[in-house]
Order: structure tokens, then C-alpha cells, then sequence
């Protein structure tokens, strides 16, 4: 039987030939990759592109800090930067952070939930290749005539329509791809959440790591439209003539930040509740506790979900927007900040008088826990109307969302690799590596964007490749931070390539304190699991169990 | 345990699509940005039409053969659920875009309300709509805009009444009466097919009779954007019922089986209502 195999997805070269249960439909080689529709294989496929685009975005990330590490023009031209600012961006939030919550996604929740799959294997396949060509497009544009995108990744208009490079209609086809992507990827998601748990298990019975992703997956299919929308409006712009962004024809540009902002809100949401979702199964493992508030968490995740919808021109405070329209979004945005309170309340109480140990995934998911507070923090400082006149445009605004998305998602995506790891590959992650990569993560992390509030305030605004003296020191800081924390992820590949070969090999239920359906199979998983649905009884295995 | 979950087997389609989509990406964005790659376009298109029909097929084959248990199915009808609903979510962007042009965008450039200092920028500008000068004048609005008591109205017939022939159609299948089945679903392509004429004549009209263009303002985008989306949407619907005819034809369905019918006339459906939305808030009010 194909369970009894304890063949590793992530190794290839490992025949599988011996599988009775697909016999001769397995193609070879490369083949096999293309063609797969296995969850662990695509889950897979999902994070490598992911962790090769971080490196893409990180190397462009460095462009950056290389240039202001100094004042004055050193390495690139104003034009080349921008590219990068806008490249970094579009990048790292498209191909990097949201690929990889969609790879642990195809990883874990059909294993979570007891599935054999997911409910739609082969659209499964198109979602992900999808991807390679969608940044393979968006990567070829720095080499076209007039360069690549350089408008900052929310492409304003008409930044990014009159006064755009002409390889923006390219940019523009790449976002589609991607768009169409991330739809049919969350609608697999959302089906194989609904339809494919193991008999007994109740929605109130699904780990948060689903839950978070099942209201992820809604929000994706809520907004991505929207963007293929507002891209398709700059297309007509650009190509056919229209006014939408235009005023001289009745349109209005603020008209393209409303509905960039409809969809980029809930895109921020989109990058953290999967990661919620991850630390709410890390902090129990390692406190030896259940999840504190159970039913909060997934209660505070659905309200700020609802409330992504109506909080977006928090962003756009600078724009000339009415009155009421300010003091509206100022609240909603502030609200926000309940429920999200709500959640670290509950990791802390997870924590109080939990026995903790403070293995890699634990050490990742708790400096989430403070870091990402951070960057919740400086975001209520932005909420505040009269006060983001001062900060808007500036570092302060960078500060404010590198540290929600890099120790906020990226951290608790690296939480989750140490803390899946034995079950991808069989093998414990190198402890020793991992504590060297945490620290160092740390340590740079803070150099690089804890300055960034200090120069912001002080008026340093963003995406500008030179700035004044006065903000020289805070630069120079940035710059080493973000070099140390760029090397740093080095040690990750080799800790990932050191697991995949060998290490210490891990039991079925790797962590003593870990609970849910994954633990239940073997480490590596075989590459079919629960063909057959597995038994779930609430009462003994559901996390909200009291 | 007696229930084996279904997990179909790979396919070489996916990929295909992949390659196929990824040509008319590449195709269309040089066609647009450097005034090259209509080939590329061309046979781009072409490939998704063809992967369209292989894939389906092999979809299609797979129940026939009875592959696919009631978990699979469920599968099938949320997908298309979700799907539509992120469908009515791209409208709601182009809606939401109209609405924000006529109740702030314009009257702000006309100096009315809250940021009525932006009528600055063109101080001889009258907020109207439909608007017919546009606030530089060197764009230039429409001469005259669409009668919606006329074709428009035609059009809404058309699409109304094919929505209940379709259901007609559809409870006809559950009867297992296929004479009526068929008839009632070609009664439903030809309305159909009717509207997206009327459509095609008003277009025509409007571009070189009444100078609505794309680029007679925000009028004229606002128009062909949710006009041109809709249509679209009507064309695949079309398309979509036709394969549903031609599978009648081959004895496909059955009393209580068909979902591939019944995804087709959800969507068909759909595209109905977004055209009562049209009819309502492009043409009349
Ligand atoms: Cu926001």
C-alpha cells in the first residue's frame, strides 16, 4: 500500500515506481514536476519558488540599502532605483510571501484535515506554474526598451499610466497571471476546507492554521478581482484612450488608489492571517498547553476580515480626501486594533504558566509575537489622521510595514518551515543552524528598519535614491542591518539542504507537545496520505475541545 | 474504512494552459507596449481554445465514465460557485468605479461639496451625466448617447426572458423530457445570440453616429468597460450553453446528474443580473 512508503517529497530521485496505488501514471524526471498534482509535490514546488524569489527581491532590496548607504549617488541612476523600489515590492509581496503561505497551505491543510488532497488537484497544477511565468514576464521588463515598472509597487496613476514606461503593459499581463493564480488557488483551497474534512470534524474542530487560511482564501477571491479590475482600467488608459484615471476627461487618479486600495488592505490581511494562523499551532507545541480563546481567535480573525473591507483609504489620508471620509477610516482602521489585541492577549495566555522550550520554530514564532506588535503599533500611530499628514511617504511608513511583513509573515513562515520540516523531509532542522539564523535575523532585522522610524519622523521621505545629511547615520545603520539580514537567510538553504539529505530523524509526532491530524502520519510523509478518511473523534482531538 | 476518497489522476492539460495563457500574455503586452506579437497573440488565443476543448473533454469523459463520486462533485459546485462570485467581484470594481465618477469625481470638478476646489483645474466645467463635455475640452465627450428605451430595452427582453427559458430547459432536464430539454435550450442560445447582435449594432451606431467611443471621456470608458465586460461574459456564457446543447444531443445528463448544465446556468444567470445592473445604471439612470 502506497501509506506504508516513506518516500520524501522533497527527493525527487527517490523512485516511486513501487506505488501500487497510481501504477504507471507517475511520469519521470522533470516531468514529474510539471505534471504533478500531488499537494505535497505542488505545496512544495510553491515554497522553493518562493524562498528563489525572496532571494530575487532581497538581492534588489540590497540594490537599495547599497545605495543609501551613503547620501549622494553612488551605485545606480534615480531611474534604476526606482525600478528596484517597485520591483523589491510587487516581488516580495506577490512571488515570495504569498506563494509560500500558499505552499504550506497545499502542504498541511489536506493533511490537517484529514484529506487525500486537494479537492481540485489539477487546477492545483495550473495555479502554481502559473507563477513562474507571471515573474518570468515581470522580470524580463528591466531588460525592455525604457526599463521595468518603476512607479513604486501600488503603480498610482498616472504615474503608472501617462507617465509609465512602455513595458507597462507587460507589467499589467504579469499582474493577471498572477491574479488568475491566486483566485483559482483560493478557490481550491476554500473547497478542499469545506468539502474534503475527515467525517466528525467540525469547523469549530479545524486547526487555526485552516481556519486562517479558509477567511484568507475568501479574502483573496474577494479582492484579486478588484485588481485585475483596476489593471485593466490602466490598460485601456494606456493603450486604448480612456479617461478613468484621467481628469481632463472626467476621470480622477485618486479613483485608481480607491480601488488599488480596496484590493491592497485586504492584500495585507491576506500576507498575516496565515501567519496568525501558524503561530496559534506553534506557541501551544512549545508551551505544552492548549490554545488559550480557541473560538476568539477564529472570531477576531472573521472580524478583521470584515473590517479589511472597510478601512482601505487609511492610506490615502494625504490625497484630499472629505472630512467624514478621514474621521470614518481613521476609526474603522483603529478598531482594528481589538481584535487583533484580542489575538496576542491569546498567545500571551497560551504562554503564561505553559512549560516552554525554545527550539527554532518556538524562537521564530515568539519574535513574531513582539515584532509584529511593533509594526501593529507604529500602524495605529499611522491610523491617526492628523499624525499620518506628518508620517505619510516617509520611512516611518516603511519601518511600519517591513515589520509586520518581514518579522511579522516572512518570521512566521520560517516558524512554520523549522516547524514542519521533519515532516517534509524526515529529518529534524539543524538546531544549532537554526539558533545562528534566528539571532542573526534578529539582530539585522532591528538594524535595518528600527532606524527607519527615526529618520521618518524626521522627515526622510521614501523611494528617493538620495537624501540629506542629517539622515546619514540612520542610513548607514539600515544599510548594514539589511546586508546582515539579507546573508542571514543564507544559513536557511543550508539548514533546508541539510534536512533534505540527512540529520536526526524525526518520529511521526516530531514535537512532543504538537497536536492535529499531521502528526498522526509518518515523518517524511508518504506521499499519499489518508486515502482513506482518517478517525477524528472531537472530543479527544479538536483543538476547541474544553 | 469503506469510503476511498477519489483523487483523479495528472494531466497534461494544466501545463498546456500554462504555455498557452503565458503566449497571449507575452503576445498582447509587446502587441501593447511595442506594436509587435500579434502572432504570439494570435496563436495564443487559438492554444486556449484548444486546451479549453481538450481539457474539457477529458472532464467530461472522466463522468461519463462515472469517475467522479458526490465529494468530487461537491468540489465542482463550490468551485463554480466561488468562481462566480469573484466574477461579480471584477464587476463590482467597474461599478464602483461609476459610481465613484458620478456622485464624487465629477461634481467636485464642477465645484460642488467637500473638495469642490478642485473645479480649479478647469473653472468653465459643468458636472452632467451622461456627460457630454468632458472638463478639457480637447478630449471631447459623445454627440449623444444611447436611447435606453430602445435597443437597450430590446436587450433587456432578450436577456431576461432567456433566463427563464433556461430554467424551463432546466426542469425539463429533471423531468428527463429531452425534446423539450432541447428545445427550450436552443429558444435560450438564440435569444442569446440575438442580444449580442442588437449589442454589436448599437456599438456600431454609437461609435460612428453618436462619437461614443472609448475615448469620448469618462462617459465612453465607464460605457464600453462595463458594456464590453458584459458582453464578453455573454459570449463565453453562449459558448458555454452550446456545448451544453451539443452534449444534450450526445445523450449526456442525466434526471439527477448534471452539473456541468447547471454551472452553465448559473453563470448564465449571473451574467443576467450584472446586465439588469448595466440597464438600470449605464443606460437609464
Ligand atoms: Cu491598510
Amino acid at each position: 500500500m502506497a501509506s506504508e512508503s516513506t518516500h520524501a517529497v522533497l527527493q525527487p530521485n527517490v523512485g516511486t515506481a513501487e506505488h501500487g496505488h497510481h501504477p504507471a501514471q507517475m511520469p519521470t524526471g522533470i516531468m514529474r514536476w510539471v505534471l504533478t498534482t500531488n499537494h505535497k509535490e505542488i505545496g512544495s514546488l510553491y515554497l522553493l519558488f518562493s524562498l528563489l524569489m525572496l532571494f530575487v527581491g532581497g538581492s534588489m532590496a540590497l540594490v537599495i540599502r547599497a545605495e543609501l548607504f551613503q547620501p549622494g549617488l553612488q551605485y545606480v541612476q534615480p531611474e534604476f532605483f526606482n525600478q528596484m523600489t517597485t520591483m523589491h515590492g510587487l516581488i516580495m509581496v506577490f512571488g515570495a510571501i504569498m506563494p509560500a503561505f500558499v505552499g504550506l497551505a497545499n502542504w498541511m491543510i489536506p493533511m490537517q484535515i484529514g484529506a487525500p488532497d486537494m479537492a481540485l488537484p489539477r487546477l492545483n497544477n495550473f495555479s502554481f506554474w502559473l507563477l513562474p511565468v507571471a515573474f518570468g514576464i515581470l522580470l524580463s521588463t528591466l531588460l525592455m526598451e525604457g526599463g521595468g515598472p518603476n512607479f513604486g509597487w501600488t503603480f498610482y496613476a498616472p504615474l503608472s499610466t501617462t507617465y509609465a514606461p512602455p513595458s507597462t503593459s507587460f507589467f499589467i499581463m504579469s499582474i493577471h497571471l498572477a491574479g488568475i493564480s491566486s483566485i483559482l488557488g483560493a478557490i481550491n483551497i476554500i473547497a478542499t476546507i469545506l468539502n474534503l474534512r475527515t467525517p466528525g470534524m467540525r469547523l469549530m474542530d479545524m486547526s487555526l492554521f485552516v481556519w486562517t487560511w479558509l477567511i484568507t482564501a475568501f479574502l483573496l477571491i474577494a479582492v484579486m478581482p478588484v485588481l485585475a479590475g483596476v489593471v485593466t482600467m490602466m490598460l485601456l488608459d494606456i493603450n486604448f484612450g480612456t479617461s478613468f484615471f484621467d481628469a481632463a476627461g472626467g476621470g480622477d487618479p485618486v479613483l485608481f488608489q480607491h480601488l488599488f486600495w480596496f484590493f491592497g488592505h485586504p492584500e495585507v490581511y491576506i500576507m498575516i492571517l496565515p501567519a496568525f494562523g501558524i503561530v496559534s499551532l506553534i506557541v501551544p507545541t512549545f508551551a505544552r498547553k492548549r490554545l488559550f480563546g480557541y473560538a476568539s481567535m477564529v472570531y477576531a480573525t472573521a472580524s478583521i476580515a470584515l473590517l479589511s473591507f472597510v478601512v482601505w483609504a487609511h492610506h490615502m489620508f494625504t490625497v484630499g480626501l472629505p472630512l467624514t471620509a478621514e474621521l470614518f477610516f481613521m476609526y474603522s482602521t483603529m478598531l482594528i486594533a481589538v481584535p487583533t489585541g484580542v489575538k496576542v492577549f491569546n498567545w500571551i495566555a497560551t504562554l503564561f504558566r505553559g512549560s516552554i522550550s525554545f527550539e527554532v520554530p518556538m524562537l521564530f514564532a515568539l519574535g513574531f509575537i513582539v515584532m509584529f506588535t511593533i509594526g501593529g503599533l507604529s500602524g495605529v500611530m499611522l491610523a491617526i489622521v492628523p499624525a499620518d499628514f506628518q508620517y505619510h511617504d516617509t520611512y516611518f511608513v516603511v519601518a511600519h510595514f517591513h515589520y509586520v511583513l518581514v518579522p511579522g509573515a516572512l518570521f512566521a513562515i520560517l516558524a512554520g518551515a523549522y516547524y514542519w520540516m521533519p515532516k517534509w523531509t524526515g529529518h529534524y532542522a539543524d538546531e544549532t543552524l537554526g539558533r545562528w539564523h534566528f539571532w542573526l535575523s534578529v539582530i539585522g532585522v532591528n538594524l535595518t528598519f528600527f532606524p527607519m522610524h527615526f529618520s521618518g519622523l524626521a522627515g526622510m521621505p521614501r523611494r528617493i535614491p538620495d537624501y540629506a545629511l542629517q539622515f546619514a547615520d540612520f542610513n548607514m545603520i539600515s544599510s548594514i542591518g539589511g546586508f546582515l539580514f539579507g546573508f542571514s537567510q543564507l544559513i536557511f538553504v543550508w539548514v533546508l539542504v541539510k534536512a533534505i539529505r540527512g540529520g536526526e530523524k524525526a518520529p511521526a509526532k516530531a514535537w512532543e507537545g504538537a497536536e492535529g491530524l499531521e502528526w498522526t502520519v509518518p515523518c517524511p510523509a508518504p506521499i499519499h496520505t489518508f486515502e482513506t478518511p482518517p478517525k477524528f473523534v472531537p472530543e479527544v482531538d479538536s483543538p476547541s475541545r474544553h | 474504512m469503506s469510503s476511498q476518497y477519489y483523487v483523479p489522476p495528472t494531466s497534461k492539460w494544466p501545463i498546456i494552459a500554462v504555455a498557452v495563457l503565458g503566449l497571449t500574455a507575452v503576445g498582447a503586452g509587446s502587441l501593447m507596449s511595442y506594436g509587435s506579437g500579434l502572432p504570439f497573440l494570435l496563436a495564443g488565443v487559438v492554444g486556449i481554445a484548444l486546451v479549453m476543448y481538450g481539457w474539457f473533454r477529458d472532464v467530461v469523459n472522466e463522468s461519463m465514465g462515472g469517475l467522479y463520486d458526490a465529494q468530487m462533485d461537491r468540489s465542482f459546485r463550490q468551485g463554480m460557485g466561488w468562481f462566480i462570485f469573484s466574477e461579480v467581484m471584477f464587476f463590482a470594481a467597474f461599478f464602483g468605479a461609476l459610481f465613484y465618477i458620478r456622485v464624487f469625481a465629477l461634481p467636485w470638478l464642477d465645484g460642488q461639496g467637500a473638495k469642490g476646489i478642485t473645479a480649479l483645474l478647469w473653472p468653465d466645467f459643468t458636472a452632467s451625466w451622461p456627460l457630454m463635455n468632458t472638463p478639457d475640452p480637447s478630449i471631447g465627450g459623445p454627440n449623444a448617447v444611447i436611447n435606453p428605451w430602445t435597443l437597450p430595452l430590446i436587450n433587456t427582453l432578450l436577456l431576461v426572458s432567456s433566463s427563464v427559458t433556461l430554467t424551463i430547459a432546466h426542469h425539463a432536464l429533471k423531468e428527463d423530457n429531452r425534446p423539450k430539454l432541447t428545445r427550450w435550450l436552443i429558444v435560450t442560445l438564440v435569444l442569446g445570440f440575438v442580444f449580442l447582435v442588437i449589442q454589436g449594432i448599437e456599438y456600431v451606431e454609437a461609435w460612428t453616429q453618436l462619437g461614443l467611443t472609448l475615448q469620448a471621456g469618462i462617459y465612453g470608458s465607464t460605457f464600453f468597460l462595463l458594456t464590453g465586460f458584459h458582453g464578453v461574459h455573454v459570449t463565453i456564457g453562449a459558448i458555454v450553453l452550446l456545448v451544453m446543447l451539443l452534449r444534450v444531443r450526445r445523450g449526456h445528463f442525466s434526471a439527477n446528474q448534471h452539473f456541468a448544465f447547471e454551472a452553465g446556468a448559473w453563470y448564465w444567470h449571473f451574467v443576467d443580473v450584472v446586465w439588469i445592473g448595466l440597464f438600470l445604471f449605464v443606460y437609464v439612470f
